[in-house]
Formats: C-alpha cells, structure tokens, sequence
C-alpha cells in the first residue's frame, strides 16, 4: 500500500525500501527520538521527504491531493489535541473537516462507549483528563472510518489496563471493517501481541522483526 | 460662530507649563523617566512644526503629484511602522500580504470615501485627501498591527492544534479557521469600541478640531459619523485581507506547516 523508495527525511530517516501492506496491522516500535513519529508523519502528508519517493497504491504522494489523501490516511498525535466545544463536538470534528455527513446522535453514544468514556455528550471537552482526552480523540477518528488509521502511541496517556483494551478496540475494528492499522507502541509485548507485522526504526532505517 | 483665536507663539510657550510640571514631579518622586518626557516632548514639538510647514506649501501649491506623493510616503511609513511594531520577525510572504493588504484596503477605501462620499474637486484637493489619508491609514496599520501580533501568536501557540486538524483532513483554511477569527477580532475591536464611547466617554479629536475651529457642531459630526465609518470600513477590510492572504503565508502548497 505504501511504498518507501530511497527516502530521506532531513538527517532523521534514511529509508532505502520499505513496503506497509494493506489491511495489516503494523506495529512500528523503536527508541524515543528515532524517528518513528516522522515516518507516521511522511504517511500523512504532513511532511515531504528531502530525497526519494513514498507511494500510496502506487502513487507518489506528491501528486495526489494532500487534503483527499489525509481524509483517507487519518492520524491521531501521541499528544491527544481537544478542539473548543462539547464532547459531540470533538467527536464530530472530524468528520467536519472531512466534510462527511454527521450521523444521528447515537452513534456518537455508541462511539463514547467504544472507547470505555462514561460521559454525556453535551460535557465540555475540556474539563476530560488526560486519559480521557486521549480517548475522546480515539473515538473521534473511529467515526470518521478512514481507510489507514495512523496512531501516535495512543495508549501513551493511559493505564495499563485501559491500554491493552484500548488497542484491542482498534485491532478489532480495523480487522472487522478490513482497515489498516499503523501504529507506534513504546511496548514490544503489545507490539507482539497485536502485530501482524513489527517494524523497528533504529539509526535512522526501518527494520522488519520476524515475528 | 467665530473663527478660532490664533495663538501667539508666547501664548503655546506657556503650555510647555505642563511638561515643567510634569518634570518636577518626576524629579520629586525619583522616577526616571525625564529623559524620555523631554524628548518626546522635542519630538512631538519638532514633527508637528515640521508637518505644519509642509502642509502650507502642499495646500498653496495644489499640486496633484505632491498629493500622490505624500499618499506614497504615508502608506510606506504606515507599511514599514507595522514591520517594525510586529513582536516577532516576519516572513517575507507576511510581509508581502501586509503591504498588500495595506494598499488595497487603504486607497479602496480612501477613494470611496473621498469621490463617493465627499465627493472632493479637484479630486487631488490637498486639504481633504491628506488628512483623511491619514486617518484611514493611520488606524488600519494599528488594526493590521494587532492582526498581525495575534496572527503569528495563535499560530504559534495553537500549532498543535492546527496540525491536529490537518490530520485529520482539514483544508489550512479549516485548521487555521480559530486563530484567522481571533486575529480579525482583535484587530478591529478597537474600532468597534472606540465607536461605542464616542461622543460620551470622549470627543474625537477631528470633530474638535472642527469645532475649535468655528465649524458648526452639526457639520463636525457629520463629517466625524462619515469618517468613523469610513475607518471602520478601511480597518476591517485592510484587517479581512490581512488575515485571509496572512494564514495561508504559514502553508506549503502541499498543504503542510512550513518549518520556521
């Protein structure tokens, strides 16, 4: 699904080839500062390789629409980012900027329960704490059913029992609706556990596990 | 209504009484500041002289090039004053929409205001077109001087929150959308509030001017309604452009947040 070909990233990533295959879970785990955060933010478009090319479905990103290809390769930050306004809002802010329809209210109820938050929707977003947040905004791309789902350690602001659920949740739904799952863990035996296939970022390059 | 009472050079020599004033003050309490009270002082002396002479000759000598000139050197000074007020550094494609910004807002406005509203003849009539030049430029480079400050503030401070909106398939438009709104809002509500005292909290100063000077009250806030309106009209439309070209400076054309 997507192809690395000769990828330099500034002096953070130099990646000869890689391949993510489609509809897989892929684990990426690796040290912090080595890079694992740039390669999630090359696939979302939000940065361009200095040298080399990444295609998705064959395409060089550079000349798909940057906009289009983000609707479809969503990404959640490691740091969950909580936009102004309720909770239906937060959840339905995704699915504003990618200009879908917003569904009936109780899917956003369903959603909150997905992701084990015990709240009312009508609750101001703000007041969450940190792990809550961090589900708000799990939920908030579950509704928008892209098909790559790009997460940035979201277990990060979570305790080890909400984690493992947590990610349980997005290895089933990303299986049920046949999604792909890209997603950065600071746990090797979670990365185990949930990953089809386990990349290591180290000095720079991408390195498969065998598994 | 009579004329106004010139004043004699002795006569504004004694209102120099209140810088004195102003000094011993400074001098009893220890407050440090004399230095910069003197040369304001001098400065605003000097400046004001200086602008008094050059407007005898521009009135006497009506000339259309002298107006235009003077229009070129206000909007330069006004352009240059926002760059030098802004308290982080630019980029030159800021700087390029603010200038732009400036002149498009500005002139649309003053043209209207002057060939529609006024309705001036001959079109380059120094006594009309430079004063109220002056106004309309003078209070869009402070609303353009916020818009600017907020502008750069929310886009550095929300960062995150605007990348976070470009993941998820926002347009920069979209993801720039509250720190665009913010920066609009703190650039004209000066404006909107001056215009909500007006006339109770204080008298502004070209209707004064226009009283002190024998013009008939009535006259003077019709002048001073029409001019309010017209600031407003040139600050929110030099301050919409501003905003709407200023966001899209911090965007490649790949959609992405340059890097500082």
């Amino acid at each position: 699904m997507f192809t690395f070909t000769n990828v330099c990233y500034k002096d953070i990533l130099s990646v000869p080839h890689l391949i993510i295959h489609e509809k897989e879970i892929t684990c990426i785990v690796g040290e912090s500062g080595s890079g694992k955060t740039t390669l999630l933010r090359l696939l979302n478009h939000l940065i361009s390789p200095d040298k080399g090319s990444i295609t998705f479905h064959g395409e060089n990103l550079l000349f798909l629409d940057p906009v289009a290809l983000r609707r479809r390769v969503v990404m959640l930050p490691q740091t969950p980012v909580i936009f102004q306004g309720s909770l239906q809002d937060n959840l339905a802010i995704g699915l504003r900027f990618s200009q879908q329809p917003l569904p009936a209210e109780s899917v956003f109820k369903e959603v909150l329960q997905r992701v084990k938050l015990d709240k009312t929707l009508g609750e101001d977003a703000e007041k969450l704490s940190g792990g809550e947040k961090q589900r708000l905004a799990l939920g908030r791309i579950l509704l928008m059913e892209p098909e790559v789902l790009l997460l940035d350690e979201p277990s990060s602001a979570l305790d080890d029992a909400t984690e493992s659920l947590i990610m349980k949740i997005f290895v089933d739904y990303a299986k049920e609706q046949n999604k792909t799952l890209i997603m950065i863990t600071h746990s090797k035996a979670l990365a185990t556990d949930f990953g089809d296939r386990i990349l290591e970022v180290k000095g720079g390059n991408v390195y498969e596990w065998d598994h | 209504m009579n004329g106004i009472i010139d004043l004699s050079v002795l006569q504004v020599a004694a209102a120099y009484i209140f810088i004195l004033l102003l000094m011993v003050i400074l001098k009893v309490k220890g407050i440090p500041r004399e230095k910069e009270v003197l040369i304001a002082s001098i400065r605003m002396t000097l400046q004001l002289i200086l602008v008094g002479y050059v407007l005898v000759y521009l009135f006497e000598s009506m000339n259309p090039f002298l107006t235009i000139l003077v229009l070129v050197i206000m909007e330069s000074f006004a352009i240059y004053n926002i760059f030098q007020r802004s308290g982080r550094p630019l980029s030159n494609s800021l700087k390029k929409v603010v200038a732009l910004s400036m002149a498009f807002g500005t002139l649309s406005s003053l043209l209207f205001f002057l060939f529609v509203v006024i309705r001036i003849a001959p079109w380059y009539d120094p006594q009309y077109f430079i004063p109220i030049a002056g106004m309309l430029i003078g209070n869009s480079m402070t609303g353009i001087s916020l818009g600017v400050n907020r502008l750069l503030e929310g886009m550095k401070e929300r960062k995150s929150l605007v990348e976070a909106a470009l993941m998820l398939g926002a347009t920069p438009k979209q993801a720039a959308k509250e720190v665009v709104d913010s920066a609009f809002d703190s650039a004209i509500l000066p404006t909107i509030n001056s215009m909500v005292g007006m006339g109770i909290v204080f008298l502004p100063g070209m209707m004064t001017g226009q009283i002190l000077s024998g013009v008939s009250p009535t006259t003077a806030i019709a002048y001073q309604i029409a001019i309010m309106l017209g600031i407003l009209g040139s600050v929110s439309l030099t301050v919409i452009l501003f905003v709407q070209l200023g966001y899209q400076s911090f965007f490649n054309d790949r959609d992405q947040l340059k890097t500082d």
